[in-house]
């Protein structure tokens, strides 16, 4: 072999290492000697554990860590059973006008964080919005999407659902269409109906899809902070604060970078063992 | 037989097509929206059909905001990222598929490590090392910590995959440099590949918030989602210009989109179906 085609692979993986190191690895490592100091007025204090144990007694971290939860429970059920439900529509023989449909769902997704938050501000608005207003003739009171507490994180959630519920039907879709028709086609001789094929055929087989898309939408929620940024600034009432809001304001607003790195590192926790909870309970058995 | 299936598909198609107008209702909404005033926006009842405000809501941004400025700087900061970003991770993507060697598995598994550990870990050490470096308000601050994106490397080694070993030697036997088979003879026939990894570097830029929200604090240096965050903030908020520039964030993304679209959804699944 020679000398040119030994030394090319680490030559084409050194830009993307050295960018990573300096950007990514050092940081990571800075965060955690930072989350052991204490800034006040710009100055750094030697303060240990101080900062982990403050998290565990500060109400305003556990609000947010159950705002967080709650919007988690709600939204990644959902999101994903809609996506999946989409998916076997869009794989369905009898769809006519497939490509067309999965692009519209998938639209939402190109659609940046801010730009929808402001749309859905505007939309969800208890007097203007025009949600309110199409309820109306429904014959249903106006919704306070955003004035009350747990409105405002059915709307998060509601929001989040819109952004990507397409996304992650395309991905269930790509894995659905390696399932081969064969095992359809034995399941009704079998005598399965409908619901009996989804079962034993369908689920299955997106086993796997369905991971990927729990972990990763688990993660992206639990890091949440557009959103809540945009469309609610944590309120009403701390309703919406999530753990990227409260680390925002901690090292943004009250430049307290010590405690927002603690805050990190127990959000890089958190996310840690519910991605081993999730790899266990969804993951093949074998 | 036929006509109950067929019944049911056309049952299916128009459940799907409601559910679609659902969805794209905002992307109406945001063009009529775009059109009007503030006051108009909060009518009651509300507009339903474009109106004749754009032009102010323009002028009124531009004013504000500096936002053909602001506009520019989000052109700019996005494709020099997706140039340089697609360059690092389309080369380290193609080195970790189609060459073995000592380490690699290792240095693989250790970019990956990016895609767990949250963003928000190397929020504040980032701030810190940007405004040590002094380069707070500047292109540089954005665009260089997210060039080794984790996500991009992943999906160019799943792409470089496809590309045959016997090409590779083929030229090898010709006498070609290891770069020059790269550039010559590996990324023309990947440029599907390409073209998924631009638009969707492309897009995590333009529509990136968080991160240059803390680095740009100059109103001539911010990007757009940055500029419609901060008018948001005033308290005589005008919704109407605000929905004008989102559109003009918008409106672009989703016409890259609609005309690349086929290499983009093929080319992510790829890289995210196969293993």
């Amino acid at each position: 072999m020679s000398t040119g085609r030994r030394l090319a692979p680490y030559a084409f993986v050194l830009p993307a290492l050295a960018l990573f190191a300096a950007f990514k690895l050092y940081p990571i490592a800075w965060s955690f000697v930072l989350s052991l100091y204490r800034t006040v007025d710009g100055a750094d204090t030697f303060v240990g554990a101080d900062n982990y144990a403050r998290l565990l007694d500060d109400p305003l971290f556990w609000t947010a860590l159950k705002n967080t939860a709650v919007i988690l429970v709600i939204q990644v059920p959902v999101m994903l059973a809609l996506a999946t439900g989409l998916a076997v529509a869009l794989n369905s023989r009898l769809l006519r006008g497939r490509t067309l449909f999965r692009l519209g769902f998938f639209l939402p997704m190109v659609t940046g964080l801010v730009a929808y938050g402001v749309v859905f501000s505007v939309l969800l608005n208890e007097k203007y919005g025009l949600v309110n207003w199409l309820l109306h003739f429904a014959g249903v009171d106006a919704v306070p999407w955003l004035t009350d507490p747990l409105w405002a994180k059915l709307s998060l959630a509601l929001a989040l659902t819109w952004h990507y519920t397409g996304y992650n039907a395309v991905i269930l879709l790509a894995r659905l269409q390696t399932v081969p028709r064969e095992l359809y086609d034995a399941a009704a001789v079998d005598g399965a109906g409908a619901l009996g094929s989804f079962r034993h055929v369908t689920l299955p087989g997106l086993r796997p899809a369905l991971l990927l898309t729990t972990v990763l939408s688990t993660i992206g929620t639990l890091q949440i902070f557009d959103e809540p940024f945009i469309l609610t600034h944590g309120g009403p009432d701390n309703a919406t604060l999530t753990i990227g809001v409260y680390l925002y304001q901690n090292a943004f607003s009250y430049f307290d970078f010590g405690y927002a790195s603690a805050i990190a590192y127990a959000l890089a926790v958190l996310i840690g063992i519910l991605g081993l909870v999730q790899f266990k309970v969804l993951g093949d058995p074998s | 037989m036929t006509r109950t299936t067929r019944g049911r598909g056309l049952a299916l198609s128009w459940g799907l097509a409601i559910a679609l107008a659902a969805v794209l209702l905002p992307f109406y909404w945001l063009v009529v929206a775009a059109t009007h005033s503030s006051g108009e926006i909060f009518d009651s009842p509300p507009p339903l059909t474009p109106g004749g405000h754009l032009a102010a809501n323009l002028r009124s941004l531009q004013d504000t905001a500096q936002f053909g400025r602001v506009v520019l700087n989000s052109l700019a900061i996005a494709a020099i990222y997706t140039l340089c970003a697609g360059t690092v991770c389309t080369l380290a993507g193609y080195a970790f598929a189609k060459y073995r060697f000592k380490g690699r598995d290792a240095l693989f598994g250790l970019l990956m490590l990016g895609l767990v550990v949250p963003g928000q870990v190397t929020l504040v050490p980032l701030f810190k090392l940007m405004a040590d470096l002094q380069w707070l308000n500047t292109y540089q601050a954005v665009i260089l910590p997210n060039l080794a994106l984790p996500f991009g490397i992943f999906l160019m080694r799943q792409s470089m995959g496809a590309v045959p070993d016997e090409l590779l030697d083929s030229g090898r036997i010709d006498g070609c440099g290891e770069l020059r088979l790269f550039v010559r003879v590996v990324l023309p026939p990947m440029r599907p590949a390409l073209a998924a990894l631009g638009i969707f570097l492309f897009l995590f830029q333009w529509n990136d918030f968080v991160w240059p929200l803390i680095v740009l604090r100059d109103s001539a240096s911010l990007t757009v989602p940055v500029a419609l965050a901060s008018l948001k903030g005033v308290t005589d908020t005008d919704y109407g210009a605000i929905l004008t520039g989102t559109a003009v964030a918008a409106i672009p993304m989703a016409i890259v989109f609609l005309t690349l679209q086929r290499h983009f959804v093929s080319g992510l699944l790829a890289g995210a179906v196969k293993e």
